[in-house]
């Protein structure tokens, strides 16, 4: 079953949601607006013909420069219908995403590390406490904004200050792209 | 009469004890024995692999996916490897799909044997471990064979296999699958029917099947509790499809038929991997002919200059992967590993992130072990199989 035939059975359960066919090489892929998730969640998972029962993961990407910067990625799995599908959630830098918690409950972690990682807040959440970094860290690490690897002298006196033309140029660094 | 004053007891379980199987934390409250609430605390072992893979070029991500489930290392590789040549739009050579299934296989015994060796030991059956290790051992001499490297062999290439498998190969794979079906008649004389580890396991620990999904648990603790989804017969990859085997399941979802499924998997990846080591012959392709990909073989790097060139290129700069996103699982150990890698099209990948099945099973740790007794909880952890290198990446 493709995108297209899952946004069918999609949208009579969700009115007026914006959902959107994604590009992918593997499964079907949609975009779904972060207002409407939940619903939508829901409705793929308690469809019979869709049944959706198992949330996989929850990821995300930052896709800086690009606006909006984030995508949270979702991936479900139907056992009885031999199904995956991903969704997508684009969030921007202050905006936030429901919760799914509600759906499955297995994304209460999933969910904590994105947090933890990525900066991305989880209305409804209520324990977006540290997961996989320390208590008192500072920054989410998985940002492509976040320093790794710096090429600066080191400084044992003060910390570390990069500005954000060297924070790119450390992305961009190294990055070779090929006509295929 | 006065009355008693009780009051529950807050008790401290790790990072630093045997059974938490390297460093998970458990912050228990207790009524006397009886465990009132758990609070997982994990992220000891977070080493920033995704984030580091992002600054390595495609290939190099190889030898940090396999330190992420140090047991079951060549699974993510094989998930990874999968991920990428996905994208990249590779077909595996029939060969080198036999050569991964074999060593996905004795992956997946030998880190059965750990948990095996590990989980009877600390419900008291010490000897076990001796015995489960002792197997162990020869499948890492093995894995010393093909690659070199006894724990992370990185023998699992994008776009094949690092080299052909080397001389005596075969016959030591055989004599280990000869070998091992008694040596597991062995182990079951010592456990199946023992009165203390039954009483033990049997109806501890329970979790349903419904409440399994919901906590997104798949993988052996789902099919002890009934499911028969194993993502080598529900998604085949690497000609799966093509062996004969059956996906062993339980019903009763407790500690006891986890046992009971793990150890049929084991007896089921023997079938699996005598068929694959019949099918593979002593020496041919290791790899498919994408040029890209694979680097030229040594004699034409010496004697052609567009070999040479292309040698250089795959190891100085790398290969270029087109821009987009796939998510590819398979059947580990634990369940299912599942590998999301994004690529902007250049020679490092973008995003690269494992889908951990011992974080799900921690996850669920709490629901599964709740109004249970403290000594039941050693038991679940044991029986979910976790690994926090897999769990904290």
């Amino acid at each position: 079953m493709d995108s297209s035939a899952i946004i069918d059975i999609l949208q009579p359960l969700v009115p007026g949601a914006a959902l959107e066919a994604g590009r992918s090489v593997d499964f079907a892929t949609i975009y779904v607006p972060a207002d409407r998730l939940v619903e939508t969640c829901r409705a793929l998972r308690d469809t019979p013909s869709l049944d959706f029962k198992v949330l996989a993961e929850v990821t995300a990407a930052d896709y800086l420069p690009r606006e909006p910067r984030y995508e949270v990625v979702y991936h479900l799995l139907s056992i009885s219908k031999k199904l995956r599908l991903r969704l997508k959630v684009r969030v921007g830098n202050d905006a936030s995403v429901p919760t799914v918690q509600g759906v499955w409950r297995g994304a209460a972690w999933p969910e904590r590390e994105v947090w933890d990682m990525f900066g991305i807040v989880f209305d409804g959440h209520g324990d977006l406490r540290r997961l996989l970094m320390p208590e008192d860290w500072e920054g989410h690490p998985a940002r492509k904004d976040y320093p790794v690897q710096i090429r600066k002298a080191a400084q044992t006196y003060e910390p570390l200050e990069v500005s954000e033309q060297e924070f790119r140029a450390n992305i961009e660094r190294d990055r070779v792209k090929r006509a295929h | 009469m006065a009355e008693i004053r009780t009051e529950t007891m807050t008790v401290n379980m790790g990072p630093q004890h045997p059974s938490t199987h390297g460093v998970l934390r458990l912050v228990l409250e207790l009524d006397g024995e009886v465990i009132q609430s758990v609070m997982p605390t994990i992220g000891y072992l977070h080493t920033g692999i995704e984030k580091t893979a992002e600054q390595k070029k495609w290939q190099q991500v190889i030898p940090l996916v396999e330190r992420m489930d140090y047991l079951g290392a060549q699974s993510n590789s094989l998930a990874y490897a999968l991920a990428v040549e996905k994208l990249l739009g590779l077909t595996m050579p029939q060969r080198v799909n036999d050569i991964r299934v074999l060593i996905a296989e004795l992956q997946r015994m030998a880190s059965h044997l750990i948990w095996l060796g590990t989980h009877a030991m600390e419900i008291g059956a010490v000897s076990m471990l001796f015995y489960a290790i002792r197997e162990r051992e020869l499948l890492l001499n093995i894995n010393e064979l093909i690659a070199g490297f006894r724990f992370f062999p990185s023998y699992i290439r994008i776009g094949g296999l690092r080299e052909d498998l080397p001389r005596g190969f075969h016959e030591t794979v055989n004599e280990f699958l000869d070998r091992f079906p008694t040596k597991m008649d062995e182990f079951e004389r010592l456990l199946t029917k023992n009165d203390i580890f039954r009483r033990r396991t049997e109806g501890v620990g329970t979790i349903s099947l419904d409440n399994a999904f919901q906590w997104g648990l798949v993988g052996p603790i789902a099919r002890a509790a009934g499911s028969d989804y194993d993502v080598r017969k529900y998604f085949p990859y690497c000609g799966y499809e093509t062996y004969d085997f059956t996906v062993p399941t339980a019903s009763e979802g407790d500690v006891y038929a986890r046992y009971r499924v793990r150890i049929a998997e084991m007896r089921q990846s023997i079938t699996i991997a005598k068929q694959a080591i019949q099918r593979i012959t002593p020496t041919g392709v290791w790899a498919c002919d994408d040029t890209r990909v694979v680097p030229p073989p040594k004699d034409k790097v010496y004697t052609e200059m567009e070999a040479l060139i292309q040698h250089f290129l795959i190891y100085s700069q790398g290969f270029t992967v087109p821009e987009g996103d796939c998510y590819v699982p398979i059947e580990g150990p634990r369940g299912e590993h599942g590998c999301y890698i994004v690529s902007d099209g250049s020679n490092r990948p973008w995003r690269v992130k494992m889908r951990a099945p011992s974080f799900m099973a921690i996850q669920a740790i709490p629901f599964i072990v709740q109004n249970g007794l403290i000594a039941d909880l050693v038991a679940v952890i044991g029986s979910t199989d976790v690994v926090m290198g897999d769990c904290d990446r």
